[in-house]
């Protein structure tokens, strides 16, 4: 038996930032920052041998579902799906376009392969918790991932929810912390500060671990990893903007608007595709 | 009439274990006997309104349909977002049983009276609004909203209020019911309000006055249809709500009016709570008289309407 060859999650990086800058360019307008911040991370989830999905078949019963809490993410999101096969990838320059399907933040009631609509911050917790408690019910062994923002842990219903998955020993949940360390405004330590983070998720009855996302290596093999018997949250420590130098921590790119010509070329040149 | 919307609730799970009972934090005791026989399907989460709004919609999107019940104003003011998105976006069958709708809570103060629940639950897209008014009433709802599609408000009454439904006249959501067909007034209602509707018209019947009750229990979907073939026969309309009037019934009421094309159009009062936090105590009875909500204020209302327009 020989093992499976390293997934490349570098190149795949530069491909999905490529179609994430084409379809800024689109749409003139896009949550670039975030949506870099979490590229790798959805890679690992999709490429990487954790979620179990079927394109061909986005209800499938026993589907593992992930639920981009921090739906404004979403950038990064649907280049993977099209990817996959979820849809057609003549849709992804339909972005934001007033027939697409694929908008500024993610409709589960539009999109095959989007579990849950969100936008709104400090849902996606919640709705997760329900899923793993239907789960649980119904004997089904799927497994439901949220990602939550950090600028999104700001929410008390965050909190709301990890009180209850807590309480119902959920361990089919997994939480995955964006841990950018910056919010919209500012810095997450000036804005409302987190910090003793995996203190707290602790505290809250929570299995934690901590990822660096410039190894997303680190990240497939906790999830691979056997777990305990109750809810895990995994803090991915990222970089807003990561992959473009003069994107990454510069909150004007937070959300942006139309690109210039010298930003897209510069852009395109750091990417290398 | 909450015992009997959850003895309701009760019921439907004993035959669909797909059926989610929900609790914030009730007293002790509730649902005991739910508890004890169907744990998997029974859940208390807590003073977390927005996380069981969330929890219920993950459950419904798995295939459950989810029966969630707390204080009504808590229900729908303190989890609005997770009300409009979780529920209303997502279009799921999760029921949101809202104790003390009203002015039930009087002596509570103004932090736990729901005045403006329906006119919150009637802005969100898909959601349906049904405020019964007694206890049989309510019962002959629940037992019909289990294939209901999409999310419902159930507002639920203080409880012990007269009877006055009348099987014979049919239950069915969307449908408004003539209680008693409408002569020179037509009062239309919602909630508990058809008792003092009745006892306004038997009042105006005794000086020779005839006037109707039109009840409104789905406030959403709204009964248009019934609502003007009914008001085409009068000479006033009163719309008479436990509710501010402020987006409410009498607000259906009003839009749907303005909109029809009468040959002659009906006079309109809408009576109900003023744009206003109550500011008294006392009881229910005591705040509905407060603000002119007792039958022979009602009945008062019709006399000015039908008066000759010098006289008024």
């Amino acid at each position: 038996m020989t093992a499976t060859p390293a997934l490349d999650y570098h190149k795949m990086g530069k491909q999905v930032r490529r179609t994430i800058t084409d379809m800024v360019i689109a749409a003139a307008r896009g949550h670039i920052g975030s949506a870099f911040s979490i590229v790798e991370t959805l890679l690992v989830l999709y490429k990487g041998g954790i979620l179990k999905v079927d394109p061909k078949n986005p209800h499938w019963e026993d589907r593992d579902r992930l639920i981009l809490s921090k739906g404004h993410g979403c950038l990064a999101l649907y280049p993977i799906l099209a990817d996959l096969g979820f849809f057609h990838k003549d849709e992804l320059m339909r972005y934001c376009k007033h027939d697409g399907i694929l908008g500024g933040h993610p409709e589960h009631t539009k999109i095959p392969g989007v579990e849950a609509s969100t936008g709104a911050l400090g849902h996606g917790m919640s709705i997760g918790i329900g899923m793993a408690l239907a789960a649980r019910m119904n004997r089904r062994g799927y497994g439901v991932f949220v990602i939550l923002g950090d600028g999104e842990c700001d929410e008390g219903s965050i909190w709301e929810g990890a009180l209850s998955a807590s309480k119902h020993k959920l361990e089919n949940l997994t939480v995955i912390v964006d841990y950018n360390k910056q919010q919209s405004y500012s810095d997450v330590s000036e804005v409302l500060p987190l910090e003793p983070f995996a203190d707290k998720w602790r505290a809250f009855g929570f299995e934690v671990a901590e990822a660096h996302m410039d190894r997303p290596e680190e990240l497939e093999a906790l999830l691979k990893r056997p777990r305990g018997n109750g809810p895990r949250v995994i803090i991915t420590h990222t970089i807003k903007g990561k992959g473009i130098t003069f994107i990454e921590k510069n909150l004007s790119w937070h959300h942006k608007g139309k690109l210039t010509p010298l930003e897209i070329e510069n852009i395109f040149n750091e990417l290398e595709i | 009439m909450r015992k009997r919307c959850l003895d309701a609730v009760y019921r439907l799970a004993k035959n669909n274990k797909d059926l989610i009972f929900i609790g914030s934090d009730l007293g002790v005791g509730v649902m005991d006997n739910f508890k004890k026989e169907m744990p998997e399907q029974w859940f208390m989460e807590g003073v977390s309104e927005q996380h069981i709004i969330g929890m219920a919609s993950g459950l419904a999107m798995t295939g459950k349909t989810v029966y969630m019940n707390t204080i009504a104003t808590f229900i729908t003011r303190r989890c609005y977002e997770q009300n409009a998105i979780d529920l209303g976006l997502s279009n799921v069958p999760v029921r949101l049983l809202g104790s003390g709708g009203g002015l039930v809570y009087a002596p509570l103060g103004p932090t736990h009276l729901a005045t403006e629940d329906i006119a919150l639950m009637r802005a969100i897209p898909n959601m349906s609004i049904f405020a019964p008014c007694d206890a049989e009433e309510m019962e002959r709802g629940m037992m019909a909203t289990e294939k209901l599609p999409g999310p419902l408000y159930v507002r639920i009454a203080k409880g012990g209020e007269t009877v006055v439904s009348r099987p014979e006249l049919g239950f069915s959501f969307g449908k408004a019911i003539v209680m008693k067909e409408a002569g020179d007034v037509l009062f239309v209602t919602t909630g508990v309000m058809p008792a003092r509707a009745l006892e306004a018209a038997k009042l105006l019947e005794a000086e020779g006055i005839s006037a109707g009750v039109l009840h409104c229990h789905t406030v959403k979907p709204f009964d248009h249809a019934a609502l003007v073939a009914q008001a085409s026969k009068a000479k006033a309309v009163i719309s008479v709500e436990e509710h501010t009037l402020m987006g409410g019934l009498g607000s259906v009421v009003a839009e749907t009016l303005a909109e029809a094309a009468f040959e002659r159009q009906p006079r309109l009062k809408r009576v109900g709570i003023p744009d206003v936090f109550p500011d008294k105590y006392g009881s229910q009875n005591s705040l509905l008289e407060y603000y002119g909500l007792g039958a022979a204020q009602l009945a008062e209302q019709a006399r000015l309407l039908l008066a000759p327009a010098a006289a008024r």
